[in-house]
């Protein structure tokens, strides 16, 4: 099969073929980008939080910046908490991965270093922190009693904490090639903390979210119910959730009813919550390219069958001087493929170019070169599965026709 | 001869149902989507206070330490309270107001022995006098506190219309006393309803869909310390989280977390205002406080809405696709149109032949391609209104402001016509420059 005679009967259809190619090389162009941004966001949708999700529960209350005593009423909210029937731990928490509260602090390897400085997420809690948000020790070991201390305690820029529990991710980026057990890391103040553990993953507040550079998350042994507006976290048994939930409110009333219980939700709530905005937007896309690729597929098969009905005496030429059915319906396929090929090259430098324009003014990565024979591989699909109709409805042009109309 | 156009064209149209409908479907579905997403863009980037906007100017100052100093940089985003309390009593501007966020529990003053209800929380404002006039703050009943208000710290709460119905059952509470995190203060305005489409005056608060309920002196909230929200800045500690409230209301303390707003009625007082503030840092350098070079910032509203990029990134990116999604669709309709005008090549060979003008081909033509675009639009302006229907039914906090207004229903109007005419020009171009001779040969 020859491409010679295809490309001469294009260039006497130019309005046409131009149109069919600028329509691929558009629809190649927006698909490319729109999968990627689809392929980003479930990225970040199914990000891992390192707590045992399932299990959660998070109790916000609000009203207790009149108490006496903060840290005594939290310490009797969580004893309450932890009665209840279903909940294996209850501890109170300054902020949960994936939501709207945020703690960081700067710190440095080096003290004074600017080069060593990075951002951490603080988490701070109380003893049964680690269990409760069921976070996996992979060296080290858990806070000691002694070292927790309170935040109230905290003098000029000094966090009081001496001691540290930092993620696998954050011991490789921060302290490449130690043993991070006994390391000291530079966070809020001028005395070094000690790492005295190594935790396997805990997000940040909005991992995902900032694209820009690393962050870390680390917990301190540092009691602060009351800067945190008495966050509690519940780790109940699953079956039991329902349960649960129902008996938090008249449990908090029972240590001191002058405050009330402004949300009880379970982890997976707050995480949904927090990635629905990237759900939504990869829904659109999905849609949106679904459309595309439908109005380019009919937009082909309306050509070709033009094409095909313009060109029944040719045809019917072809097929009286030898020419095999196979021989025509192939003919429109290389055609296609020619006009896919060109729309799909122009389209993907037209898609480098919108992803450059995108990360411009979006937190969006360079669109990788992985995307380019998806995309070019599902148009050129389409191409072929939209002219085989119309292919084979010019296969079974009889050849009498080419004697017939002259 | 329009009536006779319109006949071809309903006759060639019927002649082939799928391709006339292909065509309709591809431009609505352009037309609804991109006017779906560029009536969100419309009203989320819309003027939040039109008439005033030029007037009011957002103050920021830098009195942060000189590490991190980049010459030409942004300011600190919000004052200091020594700083706001400076500016407020120098009262340079036409109207000034120094505010922060806060959220407090509510309740009305009971006899003592009536039974206790847990407290209504809510959002409020701590603000100085000039906060209502300035921002055109409608009364129901009552008015403003007074600057001397202000000054003596006085137990006065100005309140919603909706949260007087709640703790008195009646809008008319003016007189009456509420219970505000348990200090008794007195009821001195009840505010008509009052919703700027963004909360443009704080947004460290949010942007959409956040509105205060009670509204008090700034003072009184530092007086009796009854919380603030939003963001806090402080330098001298390098714990930027939340910090403890004590520490922050200090008068000398070195955070920034108060936003200052200005009314300045003439261009010219503008460019005054923005030496006082220069003067000030300068001043304020000399006496030691500020460490960098007299950085300031003063923009209007819209201006400042622009800075802090108030409409949210995904809807520009929807609006980008959805205007892409309509080029794709535009593209596939002139080819479909073109396809269908080449095939009555032979039909239109005869009719010049029988003495139609070129122009009167183009105008059949286009007639046609209207016909098909003036559909699009209609379904198109369904959809958008659908569109619009299943945004408000997103669970975004802009949600409720996604309402197709009359500007833009005018300009889905236009842009389904311009859409279809566009769509239609190059083919019916391509189908009056067709030589009737051959046309006729051929057959």
């Amino acid at each position: 099969m020859h491409v010679r005679p295809i490309l001469s009967a294009l260039r006497r259809h130019r309005t046409t073929a131009a149109l069919i190619i600028l329509e691929i090389a558009l629809t190649c162009a927006i698909v490319c980008n729109a999968v990627f941004l689809i392929h980003s966001r479930l990225a970040r949708i199914g990000l891992s939080s390192g707590l045992a999700e399932d299990e959660l529960i998070r109790v916000q209350l609000t009203g207790s910046d009149k108490l006496a005593d903060p840290k005594e009423t939290a310490r009797r909210d969580l004893a309450a908490l932890a009665a209840l029937p279903g909940v294996r731990s209850a501890a109170s928490v300054n902020m949960l991965p994936f939501s709207s509260a945020t703690w960081w602090s700067d710190g440095s390897v080096e003290r004074d270093d600017p080069a060593t400085k990075f951002s951490a997420a603080m988490y701070m809690g109380s003893e049964n922190l680690l269990e409760t948000l069921g976070v996996q020790l992979v060296a080290g070991r858990g806070f000691t009693h002694d070292e927790y201390v309170d935040y109230e305690s905290m003098l000029d820029d000094e966090l009081p904490a001496r001691a540290v529990i930092i993620t696998r991710s954050a011991a490789e980026r921060l302290l490449p090639g130690k043993n991070p057990l006994g390391q000291r890391l530079y966070v809020s103040g001028k005395t070094p903390k000690t790492v005295v553990g190594v935790i396997d993953r805990l997000a940040t507040s909005n991992e995902g979210i900032a694209m820009t550079e690393p962050s870390y998350a680390m917990i301190f042994p540092i009691h602060a119910p009351k800067i945190a507006g008495h966050l509690y976290v519940l780790r109940v048994d699953p079956a039991r959730r329902a349960a649960v939930l129902g008996a938090i409110d008249a449990a908090i009333a029972g240590v001191d009813p002058n405050r009330s219980v402004s949300s009880r939700q379970p982890y997976r709530e707050i995480r949904d919550e927090f990635f629905r905005g990237d759900r939504a937007l990869a829904l659109l896309l999905t849609g949106v390219s679904i459309a595309l690729l439908a109005v380019t597929g009919f937009g082909i098969v309306g050509l070709a069958s033009f094409w095909v009905q313009q060109r029944t005496r040719q045809i019917g030429i072809r097929r009286a001087l030898g020419a095999t059915r196979g021989d025509i319906v192939r003919y429109f396929q290389l055609e296609n493929f020619v006009l896919a090929t060109a729309g799909i090259a122009l389209g993907v430098a037209l898609a480098f170019a919108i992803n450059l324009w995108l990360m411009r003014h979006y937190p969006i990565a360079r669109l990788p070169l992985a995307f380019v024979p998806v995309s070019a591989g599902l148009l050129w699909l389409l191409g072929q599965l939209a002219v085989l109709g119309p292919a084979l409805r010019a296969a079974a042009i009889p050849p009498a026709i080419a004697t017939r109309s002259v | 001869m329009l009536a006779y156009y319109l006949d071809l064209a309903w006759r060639s149209l019927r002649r082939h149902v799928v391709l006339t409908a292909l065509m309709i479907l591809t431009l609505g579905f352009g037309v609804g989507a991109s006017m779906t997403t560029l009536t969100v863009l419309h009203a989320l980037s819309r003027d939040p206070i039109p008439g005033k906007s030029h007037k009011l100017f957002f103050v920021q100052l830098d009195p942060r330490k000189l590490a991190g100093y980049v010459p030409g940089g942004e300011p600190e985003g919000q004052l200091t309270r020594l700083d706001a309390e400076a500016l407020l009593r120098a009262g340079r501007a036409d109207r000034q107001a120094m505010m922060v966020g806060g959220n407090v529990g509510v309740e009305p003053v009971r006899d003592p022995g009536a039974a206790a209800l847990p407290a209504t929380y809510v959002d409020a404002r701590w603000t100085s006098a000039d906060f209502f006039p300035m921002f055109d703050v409608p009364f129901a009943a009552g008015r403003g506190w007074t600057v001397v208000e202000d000054e003596a710290a006085a137990r006065v709460v100005v309140i919603t219309r909706e949260l007087a119905d709640k703790l008195f059952g009646t809008v008319d509470a003016v007189g009456k006393s509420v219970r505000v995190n348990d200090t008794a203060m007195r009821v001195v305005g009840v505010l008509d309803a009052w919703q700027p489409p963004s909360h443009f005056y704080d947004l460290s608060v949010g942007t959409f869909g956040v509105a205060e309920q009670v509204f008090a002196p700034f003072s009184t909230s530092v007086a009796l310390k009854l919380g603030r929200s939003g963001d806090v800045n402080c330098w001298a500690h390098s714990v930027t989280a939340a910090k403890d409230d004590d520490w922050v209301y200090a008068l000398d303390a070195p955070c920034a977390w108060i936003l200052f707003w200005v009314e300045l009625d003439r261009p010219e007082r503008v460019a005054a205002y923005r030496d006082f503030l220069i003067d000030y840092s300068i001043e304020q350098h000399k006496a030691g406080r500020f460490e960098r070079p007299p950085t300031v910032a003063l923009r209007d509203v819209l201006a400042w809405l622009d800075h802090k990029q108030v409409v949210p990134d995904e809807v520009h990116l929807q609006t980008a696709v959805a205007l892409g999604f309509l080029a794709v669709c535009l593209i596939n309709t002139v080819g479909l149109l073109l396809t269908k005008f080449l095939r009555r090549s032979p039909a239109l060979g005869v009719r010049r032949a029988l003495g139609a003008s070129r122009r009167a081909i183009f105008v059949q033509l286009l007639v046609e391609a209207g016909m098909v675009g003036v559909a699009g639009g209609v379904l198109g302006l369904g959809l958008a209104w659908l569109g619009l229907l299943a945004v408000r039914h997103q669970p975004t906090d802009y949600a409720p402001l996604a309402h197709l207004d009359l500007p833009m229903l005018g300009a889905t109007i236009a842009l389904a016509i311009a859409s279809s005419l566009l769509a239609g020009v190059v083919p019916a171009w391509r189908g009056c420059q067709l030589p009737p001779a051959i046309q006729l040969k051929s057959q």
